[in-house]
């Protein structure tokens, strides 16, 4: 039986020729990401800015426009009607009303009265401003632990060199991804702090397969120039790289498809992380290396 | 390479087995489950956006709790002031902005600051004082800050738990979370208003004298009294169910507190009305029965968080600690004030700052749909593992399935909650758990083309994995340890799930595989390896 194989084996891609055409493509994807972040900011969801949601399954097909006017006349501030797959399907958001707790329930009820009888309230959350701020703050501050801790295990486990371009890669990824949580209609929540971890965790795992292999072409090829090495390093752990990519990827894929509303919203901005993860460390931490003065064998013995 | 010593082998084995057998009770009915011995029970814990159900975030507010104890120290500090001839003016409790409040005068003579600061802490060692411009200001010390808030939460919790248990929702979890917030779990309560009813009262409960001689005011709902009460009394609104409300002048002094009580039950009085009878302990008991004796024919107010439930008149001595309360109440408003009082009153009040129900209807699809993404997710991977490694492909996915066998028994046994991420992270696992497979093939088939022999290429394939392998995950490792440690709820499940996806996978790869790849080969006697 054949075999399939994605990469052949004996591949010679010239990842350190190309490497300015990469470094300018990281380039403007961080660029893009962090002018959509300062001037566009993070598209919080309720559970950042305090609010509710109401997510209602309808008896019937609703007319939308018309029951976003009549609940706009309610006169709760900014009401958003968001259909959510199936027709019968929406999710209602509005923003914190004035006042205590009577006030947010006051308002739920309300929003009940105008949508009439016979609707299936599937979930309905409360935040209070506070609590949004903290979820964000403490989130962030946990990724950014997690990021550094890491990075120290790869500092002592390989040199300083390495931990310097898996900082720059991952750096690379997170501007990456918060500036597609800017830039697109996704929604900015607790479960996007997740994506972003799952994409940093799968981006410094590719890196460090890569990494590894370099360490190791440094002792076994002595006489190779530093850009031949890493480009030689790539190449043979390619087959590898994709094929796990490829793996996760139809895994994501599957929860995308059939895993329900709620899960491939989720799945969807880590589809992209990998991706973008993948790049970073084929693309940037390898070939960023060859800029560090990395200690090779024989300057050991010297 | 052929030889995998016995001890190992039956650890092998023995893991797999266990890991069925505590992963099988997932599979189980509910009633199946209940027969099952106590240490087969355990199943993987399902948030509750999985199996519906509501959760509330309550915030105990501490800073109430310090302004009122400073409030309390203000007739003392003022008698002892006065006492020690000490001039001062403005004697007032301060609570501004994120400041712990603080109690403050002005000294007339600025010498008297040493001694002023004598008399506040003869009133209460626990006190910092510090003068500035004959400005004195007392606030808690921050040992004693420290320790009555912690003992606060504790209370709170305990009686927020006595007063969901006797409401009687099933299963509910309630837990501390940071400084000052409380996080209550009920599964299957889809609308928690009557919950939050029931936790948002202090339930405050004191007995207190009537100042007969000044008259009740009548007044709409909420309006209070345009007239200061006498000095030594307040205004308080007695509860009634008519359009207008009654306010009666209550002396401040408390008689006896709710805290002597022992118990409360729902009743019906000798006209039939629904009431609330009442024991109290000893100490109680003498209380009233010394009250009852000097006030005889005397009105009395039955207080709960600041309301008159009942005002009635002492018409005997009541002597054996046993008291009724009949008030206006409806029968359900009846239960309700018992189960309060059996409870116990909040030591401070709480907030529900965070609130999220979801339907049993939406947690159902998500687990279906999640089950459904799960299983064509390890599909796929199944088939292309095989795709591109033939036999030893295969081998990846009976390692695959022990994965996920020994992913289920793990967070059955730490009854770690599953949630919607959670799910995506089991996804996940299987895309990332055949890497170290990959790994190890990859390596495999380049000492194959660097002419080595088929069973010294598997040898030194996961020879020289091993490092990688190690590396990578002990880096991804380290950063869920950190992510447990710092993170809260759903990043801390998530956490959880990738830790023990991790490790798993470590075992599956590099001993389960192996052991498979070994005993095949071993019948075999191959040559050639059909990688």
């Amino acid at each position: 039986m054949r075999r399939l194989q994605l990469v052949p084996y004996n591949t010679a891609l010239n990842f350190m020729g190309f490497r300015f055409i990469t470094f300018a493509i990281a380039a403007v994807v961080t660029l893009a990401s962090l002018t959509g972040l300062l001037t566009k900011g993070l598209n919080y969801g309720v559970d950042f800015r305090g609010g509710f949601i109401l997510e209602v399954r309808m008896p019937q097909s609703p007319d939308v426009p018309q029951l976003r006017e009549k609940l706009s006349a309610l006169g709760l501030g900014e009401v958003v009607l968001q259909e959510f797959g199936d027709a019968r399907d929406l999710i209602i958001k509005v923003e914190r009303q004035e006042g205590d707790d009577h006030a947010q329930e006051n308002a739920v009820d309300r929003i009940k009265g105008t949508l009439g009888a016979g609707v299936d309230y599937r979930k309905i959350e409360t935040v209070g401003p506070k609590v949004g701020s903290e979820l964000v703050q403490n989130g962030l501050k946990a990724v950014a632990f997690a990021l550094m801790a890491m990075l120290v295990y790869i500092a002592i486990r390989f040199e300083w060199q390495f931990a310097l371009c898996a900082i720059l890669a991952l750096a690379h990824d997170c501007i990456a991804i918060l500036g597609l949580f800017s830039l697109f209609p996704f929604e900015f929540n607790e479960t996007a702090i997740i994506a972003i971890l799952i994409t940093a965790g799968y981006s410094i795992n590719d890196t460090i397969v890569i990494f590894d292999r370099i360490r190791e072409n440094i002792q076994k090829y002595k006489k190779l120039s530093m850009g031949e090495l890493i480009n030689k390093s790539l190449n043979e752990t390619l087959s590898r790289t994709t094929l796990t990519a490829t793996t996760t990827l139809l895994a994501l894929l599957a929860l995308y498809f059939f895993g329900g509303k709620v899960i491939s919203t989720f799945s969807l901005p880590i589809i992209i992380g990998i991706i973008i993860g993948s790049f970073s460390s084929i693309c940037l931490a390898a070939p960023l290396l060859s800029y560090l003065n990395l200690k090779r064998g024989e300057e050991v013995k010297e | 390479m052929l030889v995998i010593p016995r001890w190992k082998l039956w650890t092998i084995l023995g893991i797999c087995f266990f890991g069925m057998v505590f992963a099988m009770p997932n599979l189980l009915s509910p009633e199946r489950l209940q027969t099952m011995p106590s240490w087969l029970k355990n199943t993987v814990n399902l948030g509750l956006e999985l199996r519906g159900g509501s959760y509330l975030q309550l915030e105990v507010d501490l800073k109430e709790v310090a302004k009122e104890y400073l409030s309390n120290l203000l007739d003392e500090t003022r008698l002892n002031l006065r006492k020690q001839q000490i001039g001062y003016t403005n004697l007032v409790v301060e609570s501004k902005g994120t400041a712990s409040p603080s109690l403050t005068f002005l000294l007339r003579n600025p010498d008297d600051a040493e001694q002023a600061t004598k008399v506040l802490r003869a009133i209460d060692s626990g006190l910092t004082v510090s003068v500035e411009n004959a400005k004195v200001t007392a606030i808690l010390s921050e040992q004693m800050l420290e320790h009555r808030n912690r003992s606060i939460i504790e209370q709170s919790i305990e009686v927020v738990r006595r007063r969901v248990d006797e409401s009687g929702t099933k299963e509910p979890i309630i837990q501390r979370q940071g400084a000052d917030r409380i996080v209550v779990q009920l599964p299957g309560i889809e609308d928690p208003a009557e919950v939050k009813k029931l936790i948002g009262r202090t339930a405050k409960m004191t007995f207190r004298l009537v100042d007969s001689a000044t008259p009740p005011v009548v007044g709409a709902p909420g309006s209070m009294p345009y007239k200061s009460a006498p000095l030594g009394t307040e205004y308080l609104e007695e509860v009634s169910h008519e359009g207008q409300v009654r306010y009666l002048a209550v002396k401040k002094q408390v008689m006896v507190s709710g805290e002597s009580l022992i118990d409360a039950q729902a009743t019906f009085s000798h006209t039939g009305q629904p009431a609330v009878s009442l024991k109290f302990n000893s100490v109680g008991a003498r209380k009233f029965a010394d009250m009852s004796a000097q006030n005889i024919k005397k009105q009395f107010a039955i207080v709960l968080d600041d309301k008159i439930i009942s005002a009635p008149v002492f018409q005997d001595i009541i002597p054996d600690g046993n008291g009724q309360i009949s008030g206006h109440f409806t029968v359900k408003e009846a239960n309700e004030l018992s189960l309060l009082l059996r409870a116990g009153a909040l030591p401070a009040p709480l907030k529900v700052i965070e609130e999220r129900t979801v339907g049993p209807s939406l947690g159902a699809d998500s687990i279906h749909d999640g089950k459904i993404g799960t299983v064509v997710a390890f599909i796929l991977v199944s088939i292309f593992m095989f795709l591109c490694y033939g036999t030893f492909g295969f081998f990846a996915d009976i390692a695959l399935i022990f994965n996920l066998i020994l992913l289920f028994a793990g967070l059955s046994l730490l009854q770690a909650t599953l949630t919607l991420p959670g799910i995506a992270g089991i996804a996940l696992t299987i895309g990332m758990a055949v890497d170290a497979n990959v790994l190890i093939y990859e390596r495999i088939k380049e000492e194959i083309r660097a002419g080595i022999r088929p069973l010294a290429a598997v040898d030194a394939g996961y020879k020289r994995a091993v490092t990688t392998i190690i590396d990578s995950n002990l880096t991804t490792l380290i950063g869920a340890a950190v992510l447990f440690e710092f993170g809260t709820g759903p990043i801390r499940g998530f956490a959880v799930t990738l830790a023990l996806g991790i490790l798993i996978s470590l075992f599956t790869a590099l001993s389960l595989t192996r052991l498979i790849i070994v005993l095949w080969a071993r019948r075999q006697k191959v040559l050639a390896l059909p990688l």
